[in-house]
């Protein structure tokens, strides 16, 4: 904004800014951290983000487990996180301060709404003295905004009650954090036209919000400093801000229309999975055929009908609800249809911690069956390669028939960064030749290199056929309960998936090829453990980082990569699934890192275990 | 690659069968059936083949989907597509190959423990969504893959092999459940009765949208004589109504009984003595509202006769029609779709 370089404050260069907006659930706060996040990434920073908010939907207003919150940071490098701890917190009120204090260090800074620490919120957020007068905080840097009471006065004369006017309120914040770190407020005000045009009352009482907190930061000397993050220098080509799950539903919708197939989606609503269906039954134009079943054994049910009739058939849950799903994952396992289901993982077990996240769903992809059922698993690392692994996810399943779990997790489905959006002509071709003569088709014979059975889509003349649940006769699928038929079926379905192990990159490693320590991960600790390595390798410890995405099967060299280091750790949020899984499979003592706090890992607690193993060593 | 639903040829119909010239034959397939012998299932099965070279679908365009019990064997000994799924998921099974391939005809084969016990919530959702899929339900009101226990439709007190001191559970009424969860079309007949079983299927086969045949079946093994007192050949028409649209209802084997509505409540009455058949109610199964077929729906012996036949046919939209509409309606509005755009939707920029 020209006034501001007219008056010329102190500014203060960062390279990397985090900041935590804590509220309210009814305080919109998500909007305002997504807001502040389009507005960064747009300006060229690197962004990650991760929204943590409550399972209820309005827990009693001032309440602690009514707080919710939304982490960014945005830096002028290449960042993997949404940072440890935040920099700065907002804290709408007590009881978003009392939870979230915790995680600022000495010397942040907390810019709180003064107005809302009234006796009455001190006492739901059971604080026994109010903190802003007692000198409990300080050791930051406290700015005490009334902003309740400037907010109302910026709506003077709209003829709003004052009900509907604090709902403006979270603008005024983040006019104020716009006005902190140099941001420009056209496209927050762009974007208030475009979704309040209707009610245009209600946009202007959030437009003059937002000024006003910006104008407040400008004009009061309560702030001396305002901070600058240059952009970032990423690749060229042009961005968006994407999160994990909408890059997994452009995936799935860019899988299908390379492969020429009928995207068909079944779901039931699931935190955290749900924004995909949301996603998907936007795409009407694009033939996309999406069904809100009416339990997620349906789901997983109507996807494998809609594969079996040649659609690319597609679920999407999370941990409770694959486990709805396994009986019918082993009937797409028998019949050998294509279908992808995702699974979100959150916190468990049962109904467990809905909108945390958690890592602890890999063993119960892996075997989660009855029977000898094998299933390739693949897990993206990054919010952005939720699309690329959804493409080789849909890949998988076509080529070899079969059923592919692809996991990723709350951290991932609702964390965001900027995406470098790829032209569709890059894009690999996948799909699958369809059986079409009558002479040569049997419905369980098999491609030899592949050992995918042929795909008979009803409506093809001369190829009716059974299929089903019970064990089918090799080659002539017939139903077959012969022993050696059995055995030699259990033996085909498990080489099928084994076999995919020739058809995937090796393990990449970040680092030396061989030295101390070897962190191992899977799915979102991604970036905490990238930079983790980035910092110890620059303080000149021997540490590498690979990452797996196909979990079942294993790189081929996996192996050997494992045996390159005196120790392998494998951070992750569980009891140690991945750990477990490399150990049986390659007898090596891979060391668990776990922690299952429904929260991702810091980068401080990976560089602290590595520390602490490079000792040990 | 597969083939777009879009691009196949438009759904057969009847007016095909004549150029198509099925016989019964065509849809037997090269397995031998094996249900015990003397099983109802044999009947539904032959009535089932007899039905299908009417509907003017070549085998090639006809699914058939079964679960888990004695009737998901069918799918085998039916030269069409056929897929036995698992216990009590036919019908999802069946939702989403009708919403990817709405050129199909869609059957499903179930039981009344796969249906109403397993299945009972898929059921109830597919009838509401109005799936264009033909659900043919064999109730012998017992569970007979797994010899011999009390089935959700099995008669109160019913002493079996999970229930030696009698079943103290009610039993559920299968065409009420349909009629509750909005079928659009729901029939009944008897596996013993095999003209008009093979004209109920016949029927129920020839309807757009959610259909419901329920087929009183025998299970000589586990339940023998399950509906003897009504459908034996001596007494059934004393003790079975069958229903015709626009009839007054009429039974008996002198045609000298029938069905009068006394307040809310239906009545036998004897014709005769100042009662006509004009004082009788009249079969209407195209009702708008589905009071009639929920009445008929609750009517049993000994109380009243058995109605078989086909209680309610109503036409409403489909759900792979409505589903296809939709996507039609979207691409006329906004264009078909463009992944590129798609892919940069939403905020960009672009860096040099």
């Amino acid at each position: 904004m020209s006034e501001t370089q007219q008056l010329e404050p102190e500014v203060t260069e960062l390279e990397r800014v985090t900041i935590r907006f804590a509220g309210d659930s009814g305080d919109g706060m998500q909007l305002t951290g997504s807001q502040f996040t389009r507005t960064a990434a747009a300006f060229g920073n690197d962004v990650s983000t991760f929204p943590d908010f409550p399972a209820e939907i309005r827990a009693p207003a001032g309440s602690l487990p009514g707080v919710s919150g939304f982490q960014l940071s945005f830096s002028s490098s290449d960042i993997h996180t949404p940072g440890d701890q935040p920099d700065v917190l907002v804290a709408m009120n007590p009881a978003a301060l009392k939870t979230n204090i915790v995680d600022l260090p000495p010397g942040g800074a907390v810019i709180v709404n003064s107005d809302a620490f009234t006796p009455q919120n001190l006492g739901k957020a059971a604080y026994e003295s109010n903190p802003l007068t007692d000198g409990s905080l300080k050791s930051y840097k406290v700015f005490e905004v009334p902003m309740t009471t400037l907010n109302t006065a910026s709506a003077e004369g709209l003829g709003l009650t004052s009900k509907q006017i604090d709902l403006s309120k979270n603008f005024f914040t983040l006019g104020l954090v716009f006005w902190l770190y140099e941001r420009s407020l056209e496209p927050t005000l762009l974007w208030i036209e475009e979704k309040f045009g209707a009610r245009p009352v209600v946009a202007e009482a959030n437009a003059r919000a937002l000024r006003a907190g910006y104008a407040f930061g400008e004009t009061t000397e309560m702030f001396h400093t305002h901070y600058r993050v240059r952009p970032a220098r990423l690749a060229p080509g042009t961005y968006r801000n994407i999160t994990g799950n909408e890059a997994a539903a452009l995936g799935f919708l860019a899988a299908a229309q390379r492969a020429g197939l009928e995207l068909f989606y079944a779901s039931y609503p699931i935190t955290p999975a749900s924004d995909i269906l949301h996603q998907l039954s936007g795409y009407k134009r694009f033939g996309v055929k999406t069904y809100q079943a009416e339990d997620e054994i349906a789901a997983m049910g109507a996807a494998i009908g809609a594969s079996y009739g040649g659609a690319l058939g597609l679920t999407g849950t999370s941990g409770p609800g694959l486990a709805l799903k396994s009986e019918a994952l082993g009937l797409a396992v028998m019949t050998e249809l294509p279908v992808v289901v995702v699974d979100v993982q959150r916190g468990g077990p049962s109904t467990g911690l809905p909108t945390k996240t958690e890592q602890a769903d890999l063993l119960q992809a892996m075997f989660g069956r009855n029977g000898e059922s094998p299933i390739p698993v693949l897990a993206p690392a990054t919010p952005g390669e939720c699309f690329d692994y959804a493409i080789e996810a849909s890949r998988i399943a076509l080529k070899y028939m079969t059923p592919v779990l692809y996991l990723t997790d709350g951290y991932l489905g609702n964390g965001a960064e900027p995406w470098r959006i790829p032209d569709v002509a890059d894009l690999a071709g996948i799909g699958k030749e369809t059986a079409t003569d009558p002479a040569t088709f049997r419905p369980y014979s098999r491609d030899p290199e592949t050992l995918a059975r042929p795909w008979a889509l009803p409506g093809t003349p001369g190829l009716e056929h059974r299929i089903g649940g019970l064990e089918k006769a090799d080659v002539s699928g017939v139903v077959s309960y012969d022993p050696d038929n059995h055995h030699r079926m259990t033996l085909l379905r498990d080489r099928k998936v084994a076999g995919i192990a020739d058809d995937i990159p090796d393990l990449e490693v970040y680092g030396a090829a061989e030295g101390d320590l070897l962190i191992v991960g899977w799915g979102s600790t991604y970036g905490a453990i990238r930079s983790a390595v980035e910092r110890l390798q620059a303080a000149g410890r021997s540490v590498a980082h690979a990452h797996f995405r196909h979990i079942n099967p294993f790189p081929r060299n996996t192996d050997a990569v494992l045996r390159s280091y005196r120790t392998v750790v494998a951070p992750e949020l569980n009891l140690g699934q991945l750990s477990w899984l490399l150990r049986a499979r390659y007898l090596l003592d891979v060391r668990g890192f776990n922690l299952v706090r429904g929260k991702p890992f810091k980068i401080s607690d990976i560089e602290e275990e590595a520390e602490r193993l490079l000792l040990e060593a | 690659m597969a083939t777009n639903t879009e691009t196949t040829d438009a759904p057969l119909s009847p007016e095909n069968a004549a150029v198509i010239q099925l016989t019964r034959k065509d849809f037997v397939s090269d397995q031998d059936p094996r249900w015990c012998p003397g099983c109802g299932d044999y009947s539904i099965l032959a009535q089932t083949q007899k039905a299908m070279p009417d509907f003017g679908y070549p085998r090639e365009n006809i699914v058939f989907i079964s679960g888990i019990g004695c009737s998901g064997r069918l799918p085998y000994y039916m030269n069409t597509y056929g897929f036995h799924s698992i216990h009590g998921r036919a019908t999802t099974l069946a939702t989403g190959l009708k919403a990817a391939r709405p050129d199909l005809m869609v059957w499903v084969i179930t039981g009344d423990g796969d249906a109403l016990s397993i299945g009972g919530n898929h059921l109830i959702h597919s009838m509401r969504r109005n799936v264009d899929v033909t659900v043919v339900m064999f109730n012998n009101r017992i569970y007979g893959l797994t010899k011999g226990q009390v089935s959700p439709t099995s008669e109160f007190g019913k002493r079996t092999k999970s229930t030696p001191f009698g079943s103290i559970d009610h039993p559920i009424a299968p065409l009420t459940v349909a009629l509750a969860a909005e079928a659009s079309f729901v029939a009944r007949s008897v596996d013993t009765h095999t003209e008009h079983l093979q004209a109920t299927l016949a029927a129920a086969g020839h309807h757009k949208g959610s259909t419901f045949v329920e087929v009183l079946q025998n299970c000589n093994i586990f339940n023998d004589g399950a509906y003897r007192e009504f459908t034996e050949r001596d007494v059934r028409e004393d003790r079975m109504l069958v229903l015709e649209d626009g009839q007054p209802m009429v039974f008996g084997k002198e045609r000298d009984k029938g069905i009068r509505l006394n307040g809310l409540h239906p009545e036998v009455v004897q014709l005769g003595g100042g009662i006509t058949e004009d004082d009788l109610l009249v079969h209407d199964q195209h009702a708008e509202d589905p009071y009639l077929a929920l009445m008929l729906s609750r009517m049993w012996w000994p109380e009243f006769p058995v109605p078989v036949g086909v209680l309610r046919a109503v036409e409403r939209p489909t759900h792979d029609q409505l589903m296809t509409d939709q996507i039609v309606e979207a691409r006329a509005r906004e264009g078909e779709g463009d992944l590129a755009t798609a892919l940069g939707s939403g905020d960009t920029w672009t860096v040099e």
